[in-house]
């Protein structure tokens, strides 16, 4: 079998998460990786939205706040396993984009992105308000993870599970990628129309990847509730939402490996940055803005092209 | 590829000044501290962030405690629970601190206490919150009074009027719902009957009908509104159009000047209850918090031309226990520093005289309120 770029890729990314650990000198180190790689995961899933697919979405950060709190509401006051807790999560979750899709999707550009922002919004509410079974804006607390007696402790066992996810959900992306799904989708992306044309069911597309993107964001959302510990409405806000679309775009659109490298480094920034102060948001502001004037398609994509050309010319 | 050059020194500054930040001498007291001076809270946490900065200075130029200088460091969780509990780890197992005082608010501290109980590090929260100290954390303490003490002030000061039915105005969300809770509990231990219980939203632009509900319940006489924020703004303004002639009673939530500014005299002849921060001025000249309240007062409002307020005070008094129970404690073991937090009596605060014991972390009584009317937008001591 003949290696190809998506394998090497792979292949560089266990090996990475393999051997980082190796330079973590105390468990805080462990604990930054870990909400980098439950980004990566979720931006992964919404990378298939947005760079494959073309939809844009305003309200992730609501699927993975109601995928937290469904695991953490019924952990703690139905004492449902938490594993049986994050499958519900994800059913639930589920059903609900599918549902919402189909009108949703018919939307384009603004409209879209206006009517996502809007379940992100009204889910944020929710959590906020409906305090006798969220816990309000003092948050929830939600048990450890534990599955038929054995209890996920420690920020080392969490970074091997969050490893493997992030593994698991990139192959996973590329496998549809590389699949008739992925071949429909990217001809949606290019012209909704032609793509009709061609014979390609667009409507069920786009609400399949929708679907499958929430999924992803419930089940790490479920995930980080239990790791926490305490969860609070803040998770679902619109902010959230914006700051992982900022992850797909920065690491470069329509690049499973373009969403990791933005998510992780987005995530390790501000606790690079802290050092700086009250200059903390504006170096985040002027590395951000600079990328995109200089590498408007993203980190990895732009990168890429440069190493091609190198190889090119020499 | 020069953009790449850029990005890449970008990175490397970013890294060298982290690691810079971690070198220093063996012998710091390291004071670790989590605020959230941006976001929603971010009136509330840049008081705090200001005046532990301010205060570890002098307390440096003074010479240190027990001769070893305090180094501070200061983390903006902007207002987020997540990033509260993953500062709080950084400060533990990166930065090694000796004591954490932080968490503007109660959801960031709860989300730390989980991670300071099992480092086992002292920690004094800067949040309100009953959920905080009660029950009792062996670790955990908290320097701002609490809302049922609020409470309690307010329905003592009914009492001593005569009035004995009151109607209930709460915010429905945050400090407002505690308040609520805690005013519900606390009533009839003072023979004060809530006979109207009504809600309003934080964001809600009128209240005039709830108002009216409460102007139709017979036999009212008193209004209690509690919450923070503007919704108290308007529900004066609103009490002033539909004429209701009742004595009307505010939280401490509204202990600040910005609330004066917003409502102008429309909050007039309103009673509340305050720390004596807020009328540092006005304290008797033989009231034990006055050198202490005047002295933070004209410190911070000196250097910083703005208006102090009473989250100043909480990380006030944190810093200042802090450094006591250390000096008895003769170091910065932990478990002694803890133990000499716990033991802390007498000790005065700008939210009152502080007096620890295993089975109160807060350790401030009812004394620690002043009552106040509300004069020409201004407060007037009154008890």
């Amino acid at each position: 079998m003949r290696l190809t770029g998506p394998h090497i890729g792979l292949l560089a990314t266990a090996a990475i998460i393999a051997l980082l650990p190796l330079t973590f000198p105390n468990s805080y180190y462990y604990d930054v990786a870990v909400s980098a790689l439950f980004n990566a995961v979720l931006c992964v899933g919404l990378n298939l939205l947005i760079g494959y697919a073309g939809q844009i979405s305003l309200g992730h950060a609501g699927f993975f706040a109601l995928g937290a709190y469904v695991s953490g509401i019924l952990t703690t006051r139905w004492n449902l396993p938490p594993l049986l807790a994050l499958v519900v999560g994800a059913v639930l979750v589920g059903t609900l984009a599918f549902v919402l899709a189909r009108p949703i999707l018919r939307l384009k550009g603004h409209y879209l992105a206006m009517a996502t922002l809007g379940i992100g919004i009204i889910i944020f509410i929710v959590l906020n308000t409906e305090a006798w079974l969220t816990g309000g804006p003092d948050g929830l607390t939600v048990n450890y993870l534990s599955v038929a007696g054995w209890t996920l402790k420690g920020d080392r066992n969490w970074y091997w599970l969050a490893g493997i996810l992030l593994l698991t959900t990139v192959w996973l992306s590329l496998n549809l990628i590389d699949s008739a799904v992925g071949r429909a989708l990217r001809a949606v992306h290019g012209s909704e129309v032609g793509a009709a044309v061609v014979g390609v069911d667009t409507g069920r597309y786009k609400v399949l990847v929708f679907v499958i993107s929430a999924v992803f964001a419930s089940v790490v959302g479920s995930l980080f509730a239990h790791r926490n510990g305490l969860i609070t409405p803040g998770i679902g806000s619109f902010f959230h939402s914006v700051e992982l679309v900022a992850m797909v775009v920065l690491g470069g659109m329509a690049s499973t490996f373009g969403a990791v490298v933005g998510a992780v480094i987005l995530s390790v920034l501000p606790h690079l940055l802290t050092s700086f102060e009250d200059y903390e948001a504006i170096i985040l502001g002027m590395i951000m803005m600079s990328t995109m004037i200089f590498m408007p398609k993203g980190i990895v994509p732009t990168v890429l092209r440069l190493l091609r050309q190198r190889g090119g010319a020499s | 590829m020069r953009t790449m050059r850029t990005a890449g020194l970008a990175l490397a500054m970013a890294f060298a000044a982290t690691v810079a930040g971690q070198a220093q001498a063996a012998d710091d007291i390291k004071i670790g501290s989590f605020v959230s001076s941006t976001g929603v809270m971010g009136y509330m946490g840049d008081q705090e962030k200001k005046v532990l900065e301010t205060y570890v200075e002098r307390i440096n130029k003074q010479g240190g405690v027990l001769g070893r200088p305090l180094k501070l460091i200061v983390y903006d969780d902007g207002t987020e629970a997540e990033k509260a509990a993953s500062f709080t780890k950084r400060l533990i197992e990166n930065d090694e601190v000796d004591v954490i005082i932080g968490g503007t608010g109660t959801p960031q501290t709860m989300a730390a206490v989980p991670q300071v109980e099992r480092a086992q590090v002292p920690f004094i929260s800067l949040a309100g919150g009953i959920v905080i100290t009660d029950p009792v954390k062996p670790w955990v303490f908290k320097t701002p009074q609490s809302d049922k003490m609020a409470a309690e002030k307010v329905f003592g000061d009914m009492k001593k009027k005569g009035i004995t039915k009151i109607a209930l105005l709460s915010e429905n969300i945050g400090f407002g719902k505690s308040g609520r809770e805690q005013s519900l509990l606390a009533a009839p231990k003072y023979g004060i009957e809530i006979i109207a219980d009504e809600t309003y939203g934080p964001k809600d632009p009128d209240v005039t009908a709830q108002l009216t509900k409460i102007r139709g319940t017979a036999g009212v006489q008193a209004l209690f509104v509690f919450g923070a924020g503007t919704g108290p703004a308007v529900v004066s303004k609103n009490i002033r159009q539909l004429g209701l002639t009742e004595p009307v009673y505010q939280s401490h939530g509204v202990a600040s000047k910005d609330f004066l500014r917003l409502v102008g005299t429309a909050a007039d002849g309103f009673r509340l209850p305050v720390d004596g921060l807020v009328v540092a001025d006005q304290l008797s000249s033989s009231d034990p918090q006055k050198p202490v309240v005047v002295d933070l007062k004209n410190t911070f409002e000196g250097q910083y031309k703005t208006d102090v307020s009473t989250f100043a005070g909480h990380a006030y008094d944190a810093l200042m226990m802090t450094v006591d129970a250390i000096k008895r404690a003769g170091g910065t073991d932990k478990a002694k520093v803890r133990e000499q937090l716990e033991k802390t009596k007498g000790f005065i605060g700008t939210d009152g005289v502080y007096n620890m014991s295993p089975t109160d972390h807060m350790g401030l009584g009812l004394d620690a309120f002043h009552m106040v009317v509300i004069k020409n937008g201004d407060w007037v001591l009154s008890d």
